[in-house]
């Protein structure tokens, strides 16, 4: 790749992904929306405001932590963890949340709505929806109530309402089936603000750029720190935005492997899983040509993860992208890796991972014992675990 | 001349305005819908439309998205569908059959794949909920190339610009969105239509239809009188979901309501 990469073009493609795949009813919003992104994105003061957020209220920058004893353990790479779960409300969301946030203040939108799977985003719109003053709903599909009755609880002390989705497979694909059907209805007073580097442009590319704070603090951290870039960035992938966020500052540094972690589920073998990249195929959903879980017919298949924010049968365009063109590589790990993983850093470092962060951790469980001592790995921490304690408690045998 | 162009002429010339009704194939069984079809057509309907189920149908109501379910779980398919439309136009050959549905399942058998099974089934016209002119001006050529319509949605908050792009790239008639909503809403208002289809026909000639909301046939007369035909979706499927341990009853409480609707607009 010798010419700067410049990932979508106008019409918000990725190559053949991406796009604007809506009803006719969102075409004009999108496109509002798309002209106040472009606008914005050059503002100086909306800029200066968001930094100003992200330092202030979000806690930015989040730390380049070295794992040291976790590295010396694997006996091969050394490890940093970029630390997402200690950004306010838990997670990498709230980057693009209060950053959206923004947005739908200066296009007065006075409603906002969300999806969410895991509750992370949900909780971080919910959050930046209570700091502006705006009235919020959140759609959560019913499984994922259940299983993450915690941020269920958060959101509404939030003051946001929370709607549990009963269609479908009632996780977080429907919850934006639902959201979408809201945006259709109440389109004139109503910001969307997507959680991943999914949905129609400029959605993936307006999620990424609020996410790439990450990739570019880790940027500076590793020179500040080792010297020199890292040889491998590893971050999960549901949708994709936390991985995104951290490789996109990387993409033209050829030397830098880019390795994102999707969920096997029971195994990619098995069916069972939430890996369209490693095991699925293009087409179109959620308003974007992307990698798909779907049967021959094109219907999506249900998927499964046993961390609810990994549980989506797409996948962000550009993440679809730079498979084909093999900048980046995806692999998978199933639900008994991802729980070593959860182990592993608990024990190791005293840092309990989200379940979706744990797919990382337990991929560099295999990958740095394969590299040199001398050479760096980064992981994207993009999520704590408090949210998953009902999970894993259950898993044990234990009531809370 | 395409089947649907002529249709509209046929109806211009008479006076008349077009019933169109959307069923959703394959709800609540496979076998249900091909009967219902000449059935309908008997009650007087002039085009019909027949929904391919889709796993994901963002812009449905909950009416649509139970058949769908329902549809699916018998493994209706875009197949299946056409295979449906072919078996249909064996014995009839004059009304036309619009597809509607979601794109996926073309993007799964790919769009030269799709025209030419659309064209093998004698289809006329096909409505892709997501897929608007920008980007589906490449399936809308191969359907076009073997005499496909292409239909676009138009919605109240359309532009002058996006009107002009659909009826550029649409032909038999564009779909006008009565409502900013999913299908099966309530809250319909004649008036707006009204100044919309002003706008819409100031630009193009093509025919409208209108749906999204149209519940009865008081509703179907007045929205009928205001452009060139009139769809009647969420309504029949209504039927189907409060009959179905009576599939007859179903079906005679959707002749029902389309006759209804064809005598209240033809008045």
């Amino acid at each position: 790749m010798t010419e700067k990469y410049t990932m979508p073009d106008v019409k918000g493609h990725f190559g053949p992904y991406g796009g604007m795949f809506v009803a006719e009813t969102l075409m004009p919003p999108i496109q509002e929306l798309n002209a106040a992104y472009q606008r914005y994105l050059k503002d100086p003061e909306f800029i200066a405001e968001l930094d100003a957020d992200l330092q202030h209220y979000v806690g930015r920058p989040s730390p380049l932590y070295y794992a040291e004893r976790w590295s010396r353990e694997l006996g091969g790479a050394q490890i940093y963890l970029k630390r997402e779960d200690l950004n306010h409300t838990g997670s990498h969301k709230i980057n693009n949340t209060v950053g959206q946030a923004l947005l739908a203040k200066r296009m007065g939108k006075t409603r906002i709505i969300a999806e969410t799977g895991a509750g992370q985003h949900g909780v971080a719109t919910a959050t930046v929806a209570a700091r502006l003053g705006l009235e919020c709903v959140v759609y959560m599909g019913a499984v994922d109530v259940a299983r993450q009755s915690l941020n269920v609880y958060r959101m509404k002390l939030l003051g946001a309402t929370v709607v549990a989705v009963e269609s479908g497979s009632k996780t977080l694909k429907d919850a934006l089936n639902e959201a979408l059907r809201d945006w259709v209805t109440n389109v004139d007073n109503t910001f969307y603000i997507i959680g991943t580097v999914a949905g129609p442009h400029p959605y993936p590319a307006m999620v990424r750029d609020f996410q790439a704070i990450i990739g570019r603090e880790t940027k500076q951290q590793c020179q500040d720190m080792i010297g020199k870039l890292p040889d491998a960035l590893v971050a999960c992938v549901g949708g994709g935005s936390n991985a995104i966020g951290l490789f996109y500052p990387f993409i033209d540094d050829e030397s830098v492997r880019l390795i994102g972690v999707e969920a096997a589920g029971d195994g990619v073998a098995s069916g069972r899983h939430s890996a369209p990249l490693c095991a699925g195929r293009p087409g179109v959903l959620h308003g974007n040509r992307t990698y798909l879980m779907a049967d021959d017919d094109g219907e999506i298949i249900e998927t499964h993860s046993i961390s609810a924010g990994l549980d989506y049968p797409g996948v962000g365009p550009e993440h679809a992208w730079l498979k084909d063109t093999g900048r980046a590589e995806y692999v998978n790990i199933t639900d008994n890796e991802a729980l070593e993983g959860f182990y592993a850093l608990t024990r190791m470092e005293g840092i309990i991972p989200a379940l979706e962060s744990a797919h990382a951790m337990a991929y560099t469980m295999k990958l740095a014992p394969t590299m040199r001592k001398d050479e760096t790995i980064v992981i994207n921490l993009s999520g704590r675990g408090d949210k998953d304690m009902q999970t894993m408690a259950k898993r044990e045998g234990i009531e809370l | 001349m395409s089947r649907l162009a002529a249709t509209f002429e046929q109806l211009a010339k008479s006076g008349r305005k077009a019933l169109i009704p959307f069923i959703t194939t394959g709800d609540p069984t496979p076998d249900f819908t091909l009967p219902l079809m000449h059935e309908m057509v008997k009650a007087g309907v002039d085009i019909i439309e027949l929904g391919v189920p889709f796993s994901d149908p963002m812009a449905d109501g909950p009416v649509i998205q139970r058949a769908s379910e329902r549809a699916l779980a018998h493994k209706m398919s875009l197949r299946k569908t056409l295979a449906i439309a072919a078996e249909f136009r064996k014995t009839d050959q004059q009304t036309p059959i619009v597809l509607m549905g979601y794109l996926n399942p073309i993007e799964a058998m790919g769009y030269e794949g799709f025209a030419n099974a659309a064209q093998r089934a004698d289809i006329d016209g096909v409505l892709t909920v997501d897929l608007p002119p920008e980007e589906g001006e490449q399936c809308a050529a191969l359907l076009k190339e073997r005499g496909i319509d292409t239909i676009f949605l138009l919605a109240p908050n359309s532009t002058n610009d996006r009107i002009k792009k659909m009826a550029a790239v649409g032909s038999g008639y564009l779909y006008y969105v009565s409502l900013k909503g999913v299908t099966g809403a309530g809250h319909l208002d004649a008036a707006d239509v009204e100044n919309k289809l002003k706008q819409i026909k100031a630009i193009t000639k093509m025919p409208v239809s209108v749906g999204f909301g149209v519940k009865d046939a008081e509703t179907a007369k007045t929205i009928a009188a205001l452009g060139d035909g009139v769809v009647v979706g969420s309504a029949l499927i209504s039927k189907i979901e409060n009959n179905l341990d009576s599939p007859e009853q179903a079906k005679s409480e959707i002749i029902a309501l389309l006759s209804a609707m064809r005598q209240a607009i033809d008045k």
